[in-house]
């Protein structure tokens, strides 16, 4: 379960979250929608610890990461996974390498354990026979498979996802989005996903959470955003010019 | 009153800027020498980087330290001569070499090839959250990126110098022996009766001290790297500036203090 408290966070002297409170039930998947650049990638850096709060909490299966340090922060963390917006690969890494590196580096599994993990967990997200390319020499639907498959071959219990279709086309972006369902499924891990895919990702989802001026303003079922009477959740759900959200 | 206080207030803002500069790259360093003692130490991280800060660069240090002495050899023997004292070509040479040109201009030509290299490869790391995945998989990214580099430093420098000192010393004897005629006896003998062993540590504790500085600085600028391509550019351009300027500004002070 993932529960944030009132929390704040300026950057030099601008005040991007305001308030945040939000939670997402064990098991559940929760999209994160918000207008671009309003801090909705600097909430998901605060829950898996990259950036520390001015004020609030974050709770994570009802562990403040706030209060943890050393062992018991890194045993938090080591539950939690990460796919970010641009992959976020090792770009000196094969894509085997890069699967295979948190399970070198955190496990003591035998070599020949780890090439069968990291070859079914290719095999998961459909990229079996590229684990000798570079993440250079793969496009940016296949970078993002293997970002998902590095985050899963550590069985996390929650995953945060960066805009995880953003610059794919409607078809990639659908097969990454059923993965991610499939997964989600197979592993039962608890998800929050920034997305823009506004409605594509209401059938995906159990909850949406709308972000807007530093604060969720809304949390619901996709049917209660999505049929939303409050202007503001209206305008940028269905994508209108003329409204109260300003476009800048 | 206020063109009467704007040059104060620049004044105050550079220094301001600079002293937290200072302390945020010396929190930099004390974390990074903090982290060193505790495992996993990544030994083969630390031999990759001591390839490709020290073994990548022998070639350069190959060639700049032959000419290096080579042209000392051919100006100090024309200085020499006039006072008819060229038989003090090889301790001259050799003396110039092990403690000042040695360790100077390897540090200079690691800082051109590896140090820049460095700051644009930890940079590209952070701008493409490579840094932040490291951490976000609860691992230290100071243990993975910053400690096998300065480690790498600290024992390539000084290696590197003494490659420098020695084929700078065979360029100066190919110059002083083969061109201008002084005989090899006198050329070596100089050497062995005016070289001592505080002289080499000079240099060592020199390259020690470069190594370090080189890398620290590089890991720094690199790690803290503003943001996209530009970002990186600058980052690079400074790392290399600052760390060219801060081998010759603290060359003066060791000597300074080496000498006393």
């Amino acid at each position: 379960m993932i529960e944030v408290v009132d929390l704040y966070k300026s950057f030099n002297g601008h005040e991007v979250l305001r308030g945040i409170n939000l939670k997402v039930e064990e098991g559940q998947t929760m999209a994160l929608i918000g207008g671009s650049g309003k801090g909705k990638s600097v909430l998901l850096k605060h829950i898996i610890g990259l950036v520390k709060p001015d004020r609030g909490k974050i709770l994570i299966n009802n562990q403040d990461i706030g209060k943890l340090r050393g062992r018991l922060l890194k045993q938090l963390k080591e539950r939690c996974g990460i796919v970010f917006q641009g992959g976020a690969l090792f770009d000196s890494l094969t894509v085997y390498d890069n699967i295979a590196f948190p399970l070198r580096e955190k496990t003591r599994m035998k070599e020949s354990q780890i090439q069968d993990t990291v070859l079914a967990e290719l095999a998961r997200v459909g990229l079996s026979g590229a684990e000798n390319k570079y993440p250079a020499e793969i496009s940016g639907g296949m970078k993002k498979r293997v970002a998902l498959a590095r985050c899963l071959v550590m069985k996390p219990e929650i995953v945060l996802f960066d805009e995880p279709t953003t610059g794919l086309d409607p078809l990639i972006a659908k097969a990454i989005h059923k993965l991610i369902r499939d997964c989600q499924k197979s592993l039962n891990f608890t998800a929050l996903m920034v997305t823009h895919e506004i409605p594509a990702i209401f059938s995906l989802v159990d909850c949406v959470a709308m972000l807007y001026n530093g604060k969720i303003i809304a949390s619901g079922t996709p049917e209660e955003i999505e049929t939303s009477k409050d202007p503001v959740i209206h305008q940028f759900v269905h994508g209108e010019l003329e409204g109260p959200i300003s476009i800048q | 009153m206020n063109w009467i206080l704007t040059p104060f207030k620049i004044i105050g803002s550079f220094a301001h800027t600079f002293v937290r500069e200072l302390g945020r790259m010396a929190c930099f360093l004390a974390t990074s020498f903090f982290w060193v003692v505790f495992p996993p130490y990544l030994l083969r991280r630390i031999v990759r980087q001591i390839n490709f800060i020290g073994v990548k660069t022998t070639l350069v240090i190959v060639l700049t330290g032959s000419f290096t002495g080579m042209v000392l050899a051919l100006q100090t023997y024309y200085a020499l001569v006039k006072f008819g004292a060229e038989t003090s070509l090889g301790p001259v040479v050799s003396l110039s070499l092990i403690r000042e040109l040695g360790p100077v201009i390897s540090a200079l030509m690691v800082t051109g090839r590896a140090g820049s290299a460095l700051t644009a490869e930890i940079g590209i790391m952070r701008i493409s959250e490579q840094i932040d995945a490291l951490d976000a998989m609860a691992l230290n990214p100071y243990k993975y990126l910053i400690i096998p580099n300065l480690l790498a430093g600290i024992i390539s420098l000084p290696l590197l110098n003494a490659i420098f000192v020695v084929v700078g010393v065979w360029g100066g004897y190919a110059v002083g022996v083969g061109l201008t005629g002084v005989s090899s006896g006198t050329y070596f003998g100089g050497i062995r009766d005016f070289v001592s062993a505080k002289d080499i540590l000079e240099g060592l504790y020199k390259s020690l001290s470069f190594g370090m500085l080189i890398t620290w600085i590089s890991c720094y600028k690199g790690y803290f790297t503003g943001y996209g391509a530009e970002g990186v550019s600058k980052a690079t351009t400074q790392a290399v500036v600052l760390s060219s300027v801060t081998i010759l500004i603290w060359d003066y002070f060791m000597t300074s203090i080496l000498l006393t």
